[in-house]
């Protein structure tokens, strides 16, 4: 019998299989309005949230959401994070933050950076606007937009985020 | 023990590709149709969810997660899934019910394989010391097991032909199927060889798509007032990987769950059996015993289109349909995993009047 000497300790088989994948018909979407610079979510038929980006149902209610809503790239800080630990293979420097974002019109947050502003001056509430790449650089991704920053509004109060309307904090 | 009542079932039509379409855009449908066939709202209508997928299969890690999406699980849902066929989320939720934790159950099958060469990716289910290095693809293994049958005397060339025409023409009929016709016989067998000895035509077409099922115990079909089939017996049984310990000409894993699930107790008038490849039907129907007056796949079988995930409850489903529609009173349902038929469910229905 085979006895420590002989132990395998691995072997190799390398798996190599090719997909035609597809994000699907909402998220292509999605995708093609953002390569115009322009957000684009969904509205539940039945609870009337509406979800940026769109996945083509209501979680909450198991419903097709087929209305699309054009939403502007303002919106308010729901929670936040500053990260220590650099992103792997990514530019960008700790320490950064990572933000939940709900943009005005839309009922459900979505996952950001925030940047040109104080770490230390973060907070739930915060106003936002988005920071495009210049336009000859939008391609079929989320990264268009390359962070969100401050902007000179006064904070949602934390009952109001995630219920403001398209038009905004002055809607 | 609690009797299991099939109220609902819908399938979607068998698509070569669904193009842009996820999985949530996939099973949605046949979610919204099934709930219309019980009168409920959705997820939270029933007690106990689950699912049957592969992620390997449109090649995204945990693919069936977002499958939850589909639901309304606000708030949260008992959910479960399982990385095979559906008609084994079915035998799931008769367990959860039997054992007295849920009165009604709805289930779900799907799977977008055109995302990738699938009998290129079934070769990763094999043994990954002996078999996986080698690629060896699902058709080729069918092919070794028809020509074992062939070589033997079980069946010929003819008999294959036979399954296929037969099938096709059965699909007329069927408004969700991929391929149908009339071909003659002697058509097919003039088809070149695909990979001997199958042709091309003894392959089952794959499709795109999803079914969804409701099932519930018979109380709750009563309080629901829709018609319902009873599922009076379900087995399913393994064998081994090694296909060289296999006899490849018979099924004994059929044989022995048709016999733990009943079988043989009445006459089986429509029998829908999950036979990727045109021998294996012949295998199956021998396996389940069945005599010259089964109607076998009307349907069209998974020749109008397999739906990989979703055709084993799709087995189930065509029968409960005709049993529904009052068609037929009993009938027997066969779905299949792995290669060469590894692995096998059978599920008997019967009328409940």
């Amino acid at each position: 019998m085979a006895d420590t000497a002989d132990t395998i300790t691995g072997i190799e088989c390398p798996v190599y299989l090719q997909y035609h994948f597809t994000a699907g018909r909402a998220p292509a979407r999605f995708l093609t309005r953002i390569k115009e610079g322009v957000l684009s979510g969904q509205r539940c038929p039945r609870c009337s949230n509406v979800y940026i980006p769109p996945r083509g149902s209501c979680p909450a209610c198991g419903v097709p959401t087929e209305e699309e809503v054009e939403l502007p790239d303002k919106g308010t800080v729901q929670s936040f994070t500053v990260v220590a630990i650099p992103i792997p293979n990514n530019p960008i420097k700790p320490p950064f933050v990572v933000a939940n974002l709900v943009l005005d019109g839309a009922n459900i947050s979505f996952i950001h950076l925030l940047s040109e502003c104080e770490n230390s001056e973060v907070r739930i509430g915060q106003r936002v606007q988005a920071v495009w790449k210049p336009r000859e650089e939008w391609g079929y991704a989320m990264d268009n937009i390359r962070y969100f920053r401050p902007i000179d509004e006064p904070d949602v109060p934390v009952a109001q985020i995630g219920k403001l309307p398209v038009t905004g904090r002055e809607g | 023990m609690q009797q299991i009542a099939i109220v609902a079932f819908s399938q979607s039509d068998c698509l070569a590709r669904a193009g842009a379409a996820n999985e949530v855009e996939l099973i949605m449908p046949q979610l919204q149709a099934v709930y219309a066939q019980v009168g409920i709202d959705n997820a939270q209508d029933v007690d106990f969810v689950c699912s049957g997928s592969c992620d390997y299969l449109q090649g995204a890690a945990f693919a069936f997660v977002a499958g939850v999406d589909a639901l309304g699980a606000v708030p949260p849902i008992k959910e479960s899934h399982v990385e095979m066929d559906a008609a084994w989320a079915l035998y799931e939720a008769v367990l959860k019910i039997r054992m007295g934790h849920a009165d009604s159950a709805l289930l779900y099958g799907f799977a977008k394989s055109s995302s990738g060469e699938l009998p290129i990716v079934l070769s990763q289910q094999l043994d990954p010391y002996y078999l996986a290095p080698l690629w060896v693809d699902t058709v080729s293994l069918a092919a070794l097991q028809a020509r074992l049958l062939l070589e033997s005397g079980l069946a010929s060339e003819r008999d294959m032909a036979e399954v296929v025409a037969r099938s096709r023409r059965n699909a007329l009929d069927n408004p969700h199927a991929r391929l149908s016709g009339s071909v003659s016989v002697d058509e097919l067998l003039a088809e070149d060889l695909f990979v001997s000895p199958l042709r091309r035509a003894d392959c089952a077409p794959v499709a795109d798509g999803a079914a969804a099922m409701i099932i519930c115990t018979v109380e709750k079909a009563r309080e629901w007032g829709v018609p319902y089939a009873l599922l009076s017996g379900i087995d399913h049984r393994i064998e081994t990987h090694n296909l060289g310990m296999r006899d490849l000409t018979d099924s004994v894993s059929t044989r022995l769950a048709a016999r733990a699930a009943g079988v043989e107790d009445g006459p089986v008038e429509v029998a829908e059996l999950y036979a990727p490849f045109s021998h294996q039907e012949i295998i199956l129907s021998r396996a389940l015993e069945l005599g010259d007056d089964t109607r076998v796949n009307p349907s069209g079988g998974v020749f109008a289109g397999n739906l990989m995930m979703a055709s084993g409850l799709s087995r189930v489903g065509e029968v409960f349909r005709r049993i529904a529609a009052g068609e037929i009173r009993r009938g027997v349902a066969h779905a299949t995993s792995g290669p060469c038929l590894q692995h096998n469910l059978v599920a008997v229905l019967e009328s409940a009047s």
